[in-house]
């Protein structure tokens, strides 16, 4: 960074006038440069270090970087291991929002910056970054505090990241295709050598054949352990996949060039199989990579929502402590905004909860004391004490959790259309080659070493390499096209399942709806009281306070004081409830009052959860596409009516349980009718299990996004219908390249059983129909762009 | 012939050498960031603000 300019400009190139100047998002006219304290801060500690070259080079969406409002209530030191007998400690962080690598350099340098740190590196696929300092473990606190500042969020990296990550199986393919493609081309070298060599003395033949039989078979054995393995698991449960007719032929075409090297014959077919080998892991590496991307993004999702929890010791005390330590009778504090992890009850006094993810209520509920909270309500008044009444793993959350897996299993023995195709292929390619074996044998009267190379030459030529990565490659664009566009496609045969849907069924609170509440606009309210009041808001983490900030970002008022469950209070203006603000007016739920002074007229802040901004265009685009669409709500008769007016969703049920959605789904699947469910909460999880396929729209609760086949990763539902639509088209792409393959074989069969085939021209017809196969493929990601 | 038994080995050497290579990057996690890696050569370093201990 010798070059870095001494100065900072004053507008980075890239932002408009009106965008803050860390994270890009949009700032009121006459705000400043911020649209928080929180970024102004972090601007300054970034040109304090003089990094400011990370904002010429960041890609990051606006808004992304903003630093939350309080530092992580996560005690990291917890998570950190002592390394050379305690002298120096390490931490592993999953960082959100690591998105780029300017990112990756600003982390990676301001850490560095700091005297004690040792090593600091971020990964940028894996969203992991290890940081080393020399020091007690305290320190992670202040490091991961650090990190926070700059505007990204952190959380200690779990053992599901890690599992995302670290892909001991991706590695062994690795690793085969490594020696697999050197082992076809060196036999390749040797191969190319007997084909045009035609004056080759049979001598130097026989050297070549012993040559590439040396080569070949180490590689044969190594590389293609994968598919035995895969092929033998199959056959042991009794059934044949593609991987056993992969197997079969590259060990018969092996066996049949070794019988070939012995009797010194014209041709070995080496070369076909390690190449076969070669293109094959090629394709699964492929298809390994894009999947691991996907669920590497998941486990982070899930690993920012799993947290820890402030339990109050006997003293009075709070502690962080991991949600999996918490037993039955234990005290909880619950934060206001924050999520129940937990099944409780109330202590004393009474909670205001935001139950839409367990219930579908789009309105905040009261609780009494002592009366049972559900666990995944959020906390919309104050901070209270929970009493829990169920460890984590006793609780509903878990029980329902379990259901899952078990809904995932019976999904597992969704047959793919790959392993339907290999059925059929499987059992007639292996009766051609054996009746070509007894023809030429037998009928021709040849020796049996020779009738072996027609017999051979058919079952390779047949080529499982078509009919192999015809469906594999298709997968692998469209995945690949769908994550970039934010759409994360969690289980293999998903686009399948998705391709077939003629219905959708939707939730409403949360899918429908953004699932949190936002300012109603309001023409008579006076814009300056806004701007006001959005100052003071800015200092809360209630979720109303938080809403009305968001509606007006600007820069936090100072010295403001909350009072906890009834507003915010700031010299003589206040912002709360109605009986705070001193206005008389009914206690409604989702309602703030405004007051600057005691004489000033008081202001009413309305706020509802509305319809995502794409919602009916996104249920219009799904009937275009030929799926008829209902609406499941736990909500309310009228404000389900009105969604599905809005939205324009023709039927509708409101005041639904999670066991009638779960039962709907049953019934239209014993209809005959695929369903594709929509939802996000704890009340979706079985009907999305059970569904045909289903999705989670952003910011699902995590339990809606493990069940779920697609988790739609952008804000908004368009990207529901597009997945549709390349899903056909993978689909329509998957099938067109089996009939393709099918029909070579057609052509290359007959030819191959009259002995006429050459290993020349196995090869070339391995590689054509391949590559066919590969560009067809790659049709579905051009298609997809708009 | 002669060549043959010279070329041939010197040859298979080589290929051997290289997926040696391969093998040892891939111990050495140099395939687990790609897109780190991709980006990562466009930024340069600060020099540190003290010299190491």
């Amino acid at each position: 960074m010798t070059a870095l300019p001494a100065t900072l400009e004053p507008a980075e190139p890239g932002l408009s006038a009106a965008g803050c100047a860390h994270c890009g998002a949009p700032v009121a006219p006459g705000a400043g440069r911020f649209c928080c304290t929180g970024c102004e801060g972090a601007h300054a500690l970034i040109a304090g270090l003089g990094l400011e070259a990370f904002y010429r080079r960041r890609e990051t969406a606006s808004g992304e970087l903003r630093p939350a409002d309080a530092p992580p209530a996560i005690r990291f030191a917890t998570h950190a291991r002592p390394e050379r007998g305690g002298e120096e400690h390490s931490l592993d962080l999953m960082v959100s929002g690591l998105t780029c690598g300017a990112c990756v350099w600003l982390l990676e340098q301001a850490l560095a910056a700091e005297p004690d740190v040792l090593r600091a590196r971020a990964g940028l696929s894996t969203r992991r970054l290890s940081i080393t300092w020399r020091g007690p473990a305290e320190r992670a606190d202040a490091l991961a505090a650090l990190v926070a500042r700059l505007g990204f969020h952190v959380v200690p990296w779990s053992p599901a990241c890690l599992r995302a990550a670290e892909d001991a199986e991706g590695q062994a393919l690795l690793r085969a295709l490594g020696i697999a493609a050197f082992g076809s081309m060196n036999v390749m070298l040797v191969s190319v050598a007997v084909w045009v060599g035609t004056d080759m003395g049979e001598g130097t033949r026989s050297l070549m054949h012993w040559l590439a039989a040396l080569i070949a078979l180490p590689t044969v054995l190594v590389a293609g352990m994968p598919f035995y393995r895969s092929a033998w698991s199959a056959i042991r449960a009794g059934r044949v996949n593609m991987d056993f007719a992969i197997s079969l032929g590259v060990l018969a075409t092996t066996a049949m060039s070794l019988s070939e090297t012995l009797r010194n014959g014209p041709y070995t077919w080496f070369d076909g199989a390690t190449a076969l080998l070669a293109v094959l892991l090629a394709g699964r590496v492929l298809d390994r990579g894009a999947r691991r991307r996907v669920r590497q993004v998941c486990a982070e999702l899930l690993a920012l929502q799993s947290g820890e929890v402030a339990l109050l010791t006997s003293t009075g005390e709070t502690r962080t402590v991991p949600v999996e330590s918490i037993h039955p009778g234990d005290r909880l504090l619950i934060a206001a905004g924050e999520r129940l992890r937990l099944d409780g009850v109330l202590e004393s006094g009474e909670a205001l909860l935001d139950t839409s993810a367990s219930t579908g209520e789009s309105l905040p509920r009261r609780f009494a004391a002592d009366a049972p909270l559900p666990a995944g309500a959020v906390n919309m008044g104050s901070a209270f004490v929970l009493r829990v009444t169920a460890a984590a793993k006793d609780g509903s959350l878990a029980a329902m959790a379990r259901l899952l897996e078990q809904a995932e299993q019976a999904r597992g023995r969704y047959v793919s259309i790959a392993d339907r195709a290999a059925r059929l292929y499987v059992p007639v390619v292996h009766t051609v080659a054996a009746a070509t074996f007894l023809g030429w044998w037998l009928g021709v009267g040849v020796s049996w070493q020779e009738a072996l190379v027609p017999a051979v030459a058919a079952l390779i030529i047949t080529c499982p390499c078509a009919l192999a990565i015809a469906v594999p490659a298709v997968q692998v664009v469209a995945v690949g096209s769908l994550f970039r566009r934010g759409v994360l496609v969690t289980s293999p045969t998903a686009l399948e399942r998705l391709a077939a849907c003629d219905h959708a069924v939707l939730d409403k609170t949360g899918t429908l709806t953004m699932g949190r509440p936002e300012l109603l606009p309001d023409p008579s309210r006076p814009p300056e009281a806004l701007a006001a009041a959005a100052a003071l808001a800015a200092n809360s983490r209630h979720p109303l306070a938080r809403a009305l900030a968001r509606a007006c970002p600007v820069p936090a008022a100072p010295g403001v004081e909350e009072i906890p469950g009834q507003g915010l209070r700031h010299g003589a203006a206040r912002l709360g409830s109605a009986a705070f603000c001193g206005v008389e007016a009914p206690e409604e739920s989702l309602i703030l009052w405004f007051r600057e002074g005691p004489d000033a007229a008081p202001v009413a802040f309305r706020f509802a959860d509305r319809l995502r901004p794409d919602a009916a265009e996104a249920v219009a685009a799904l009937h275009r596409l030929g799926l008829s669409t209902e609406l499941l709500s736990g909500d309310g008769a009228p404000a389900v009516a009105e969604a599905a007016q809005a939205t324009g969703i023709g039927s509708w049920q409101a005041r639904v349980t999670p066991e009638d959605k779960a039962e709907r789904i049953r019934a239209l699947c014993a209809e005959g009718k695929r369903p594709l469910m929509l939802g996000d909460g704890i009340n979706d999880a079985a009907a999305l299990s059970l569904a045909h396929a289903s999705a989670s729209p952003a910011g699902a609760t995590d339990l809606a996004q493990s069940a779920a086949d697609l988790v739609l990763q952008a804000e908004g539902l368009s990207a529901l219908p597009a997945a549709v639509a390349t899903a056909r088209r993978a689909q329509q792409a998957a099938r067109q390249n089996i009939g393709f393959s099918l029909a070579y074989n057609v052509v290359a069969v007959p030819a191959a059983m009259l002995g006429l085939a050459t290993p020349l021209i196995a090869a070339l017809v391995m590689a054509s129909s391949s590559i066919i196969v590969i560009l067809n493929a790659l049709r579905v990601s051009r298609e997809a762009r708009p | 012939m002669t060549a043959l038994t010279l070329l041939v080995p010197l040859a298979l050497g080589f290929g051997l050498l290289a997926l040696l290579g391969f093998v040892w990057t891939l111990r050495s996690g140099q395939y687990e960031d790609l897109d780190g890696a991709a980006s990562r050569i466009l930024f340069d370093d600060l020099p540190r603000k003290e010299p190491r201990r």
